[in-house]
């Protein structure tokens, strides 16, 4: 077989490069060429060194009203401090981290687990003022002005089992245990908002959490059982 | 670690101005972040590789919130799904609407995502949105209308070139309600009725909606004319979390004795604008809804329409939704 009818080989023929690439030869249209990101060392060393002020002065910069548009805003700055589970951490974050990965791979918080990557699994969820969000698909730096609390924050400090997670162990909710801390986070934040739910209404707040083992009768049992003590 | 997106650089402007100046000197470059569900989706796979992000999260002109205006309501474009479902105004007023934000996708979705976001999201096409050089991204050919193309999930009506219909449940809401879209354009508030908001292939088939390349969506207004009216709201979906609809249907009618003196109905993902169906409107004026009226409805609602090799389903799945939404007038 001579080599142009050879067949397609992602290992040799994958370049690597964007597939809708060839529609735009010019790269203006959709996708622009990879640029690394506009941080020079001064301004990074800046960064590092006024982090403590820039996060609280942020606000002031943007909100003053009588005063010509900003095109050249800088960009977010990287060191934050994020409040999670009632601790105030200091991180260095990227603007395209998403917040799963900062609490998992900045914060060694691995209890919330990553399931899909994608909003469509739920082993994600964290609290963000008490409401639930896929901490996957939320970037860290949205979140910087709002309280997290992942499944670590759930149980008091003593170690005392929050009626949530009592409740998910006595009605055996979780089987191979990969969704239980995503559940546990949706059960609790939903329980804050609504103390004496129907079970259709439980129902409903726990649809946005996948369990691959099907569980899902045993955790909605464990809901109502908590809701009675919460 | 899987999925991770390109680098960008990320700016959260605190006002207008800002945003705007941003956009006008990133141009194509830039990209307006609401809640960011679609938008991360979209980084993730790289086709959509933007080098600065505009996150209007903090814009002071643009407070989420929802308030009453002359008897009607205006939504902020950065209200959640979730405080729309919720609302006592809205579930008041237009419980169609509410219904609508509370099918879509799951509670976490919700809580976050944006009616803003939901009315302008692209469209859910899989060859689209896997990268294929189609129309829509600007190229010369439609992977989803081919005789081997998967396509269950595509258009009943009015393909032109393209066969993506629009995803949002929202959207045929906004339709039925009369609603009126608020952009702001440079310095000037532009005003875009939700019927002419949504815009399909024939008008430019790289977009979804009438918003131009630097344009803010800044409020949906809902006028007081069809407040407590009769509505009816229905998705169907593979799954009833998460997934986009096959079709969904909403309804608003004014019943004066036993007849209805006016209607609108609009169906989502059958085209790619949310569809009026004008036929059953003009049927159903000054009759009064029976088992008769259901039938014909249900005849007329999906007559024309133009199915591709995998979504003759989405026919008698539209009849249905249109005889049940008939029927809820008489229940």
């Amino acid at each position: 077989m001579s080599e142009e009818l050879m067949p397609y080989d992602p290992t040799v023929d994958y370049t690597g490069e964007p597939a809708i690439k060839e529609i735009t030869p010019d790269g203006s249209k959709h996708i622009p060429p990879w640029k690394p990101l506009n941080l020079t060392r001064r301004r990074f060393l800046q960064g590092v060194v006024c982090s403590g002020i820039a996060v609280s002065n942020t606000a002031i910069l943007f909100s003053s009203g009588a005063r010509p548009a900003r095109a050249d805003a800088r960009a977010v700055e990287r060191l934050i401090s994020l409040n999670i589970n009632g601790r105030k951490r200091n991180v260095d974050v990227a603007p395209n981290e998403t917040l799963a990965h900062t609490l998992r791979y900045k914060l060694n918080l691995t209890g919330t687990k990553i399931g899909c990557n994608r909003a469509e699994c739920g082993a994600c969820t964290v609290m963000a003022d008490d409401v639930s969000i896929y901490s996957c698909s939320t970037l860290t730096h949205r979140v910087k002005d709002k309280s997290i609390t992942t499944i670590e924050g759930i149980a008091s400090a003593d170690g005392t089992l929050h009626p949530v997670q009592q409740a998910f162990i006595d009605e055996i909710g979780p089987q191979c245990g990969f969704c239980t801390p995503g559940q546990v986070v949706s059960a609790v934040s939903f329980l804050k908002q609504n103390p004496s739910p129907t079970v259709d209404e439980a129902r409903m707040a726990m649809s946005g959490n996948l369990c691959r083992c099907g569980a899902y009768d045993h955790y909605l049992k464990g809901v109502m059982k908590a809701a009675e003590s919460v | 670690m899987t999925d991770m997106m390109h680098n960008f650089e990320l700016f959260q402007p605190g006002s207008l101005a800002d945003a705007q100046a941003l956009l006008k000197k990133h141009g194509d470059d830039a990209w307006l972040l609401a809640g960011g569900k679609d938008s991360l989706d979209w980084f993730k796979d790289r086709v959509m590789q933007p080098t600065a992000v505009i996150d209007i999260s903090g814009l002071a002109e643009l407070g989420a919130g929802i308030r009453d205006e002359a008897g009607g309501v205006y939504i902020s474009a950065m209200t959640t799904l979730t405080d729309v479902a919720e609302n006592a105004l809205i579930k008041d007023r237009f419980p169609l609407l509410a219904e609508a934000a509370a099918h879509v996708a799951s509670p976490q979705i919700r809580n976050v995502g944006t009616i803003g976001g939901n009315v302008c999201q692209d469209t859910r096409c899989s060859y689209y949105r896997d990268g294929f050089p189609c129309y829509r991204a600007g190229g010369n050919t439609c992977y989803a209308n081919t005789p081997t193309a998967m396509n269950r999930e595509h258009t009943l009506f009015e393909a032109k070139r393209c066969v993506a219909v629009t995803p949002s449940d929202t959207a045929p809401a906004c339709v039925v309600l009369e609603a009126e879209m608020v952009v702001r354009r440079g310095k000037k508030e532009v005003v875009i009725p939700a019927e002419k908001f949504f815009i399909g292939p024939d008008i430019d088939i790289e977009r979804m909606t009438a918003l131009k390349p630097g344009d803010i969506l800044m409020g949906i207004r809902i006028p007081a004319k069809w407040s407590g009216s009769h509505q009816y709201f229905e998705k169907v979906a593979d799954r009833n979390t998460w997934d986009f609809a096959l079709v969904s249907i909403a309804m608003a009618a004014t019943v004066e004795g036993e007849a209805v003196t006016d209607i609108r109905l609009a169906c989502g993902a059958v085209q790619c604008t949310p569809r009026r169906l004008s036929d059953v409107e003009d049927l159903l004026k000054g009759e009064v809804p029976n088992e008769e009226m259901e039938t014909l409805a249900g005849r007329v609602a999906s007559s024309g329409s133009k199915p591709l090799n995998y979504n003759h389903f989405k026919q008698p799945l539209m009849s249905s939704l249109a005889k049940r939404a008939v029927r809820s007038m008489s229940a």
